[in-house]
């Protein structure tokens, strides 16, 4: 649940998604689910002339399985809320797991 | 577990949760590492690093490879390492092989 509350924080920043086959998808991130399939819109491939696939898509939708990295925008991530809901999810599972 | 959340390492993702907010190696499939802050983890090692460095080793394919750092390895086998670098990054868990923390010297 931890990443899925922190991508619906980024939602409607840009960010790019880079897939397991190497393609790499920029565009706004318009929604996210529990299994962090993601939604993007205005989309651009980054290496289009290697990976034409896409050319003609403004919108896609991206199952969660098949991401590698989300690169994100620095600003948009406050890293001292992140490492404390982190720690909060650590002793929640540890709670669960006793 | 009767010890407070900053207590001693007993489970193995106890060793993550030390590394909040320090410097690790990250090994993944498809013989890439990371180097970077951590920020975040969970059960399914899904992480966000900060002021990561890529590295992508790969097996000499003859094009573009100027500027690239080159390892040889036995005889004519030439291995290629390409590096990136991302100012934060979510890093998928299912790519996660391992995570260590990097020792400061």
């Amino acid at each position: 649940m931890l990443f899925f509350s922190f991508f619906k924080t980024l939602i409607d920043n840009q960010v790019t998604v880079e897939l397991k086959n190497d393609i790499q998808i920029r565009g706004t991130l318009k929604s996210v689910d529990q299994y962090l399939n993601i939604k993007l819109d205005n989309i651009e491939v980054v290496d289009d002339i290697k990976y034409p696939h896409l050319s003609s898509v403004k919108n896609v939708f991206i199952r969660g399985s098949v991401v590698r990295y989300v690169h994100l925008p620095h600003n948009a991530v406050d890293v001292t809320l992140l490492e404390d809901a982190t720690r909060r999810e650590a002793a929640n599972q540890a709670a669960k797991a006793k | 577990m009767s010890e407070g959340e900053e207590g001693p390492a007993s489970e193995p993702l106890d060793l993550v949760r030390l590394c909040l907010n320090e410097e690790v190696y990250v090994k993944l499939r498809g013989d890439r590492e990371l180097k970077g802050r951590l920020h975040a983890y969970d059960s399914h090692m899904n992480l966000v690093l900060s002021d990561v460095e890529e590295t992508i080793y790969v097996v000499d394919d003859e094009e573009n490879d100027e500027g690239d750092e080159k390892i040889r390895v036995e005889d004519d086998q030439e291995i290629k390492s390409v590096t990136k670098k991302s100012e934060m990054l979510f890093v998928r868990g299912d790519s996660v092989v391992l995570v260590s923390p990097i020792e400061k010297s």
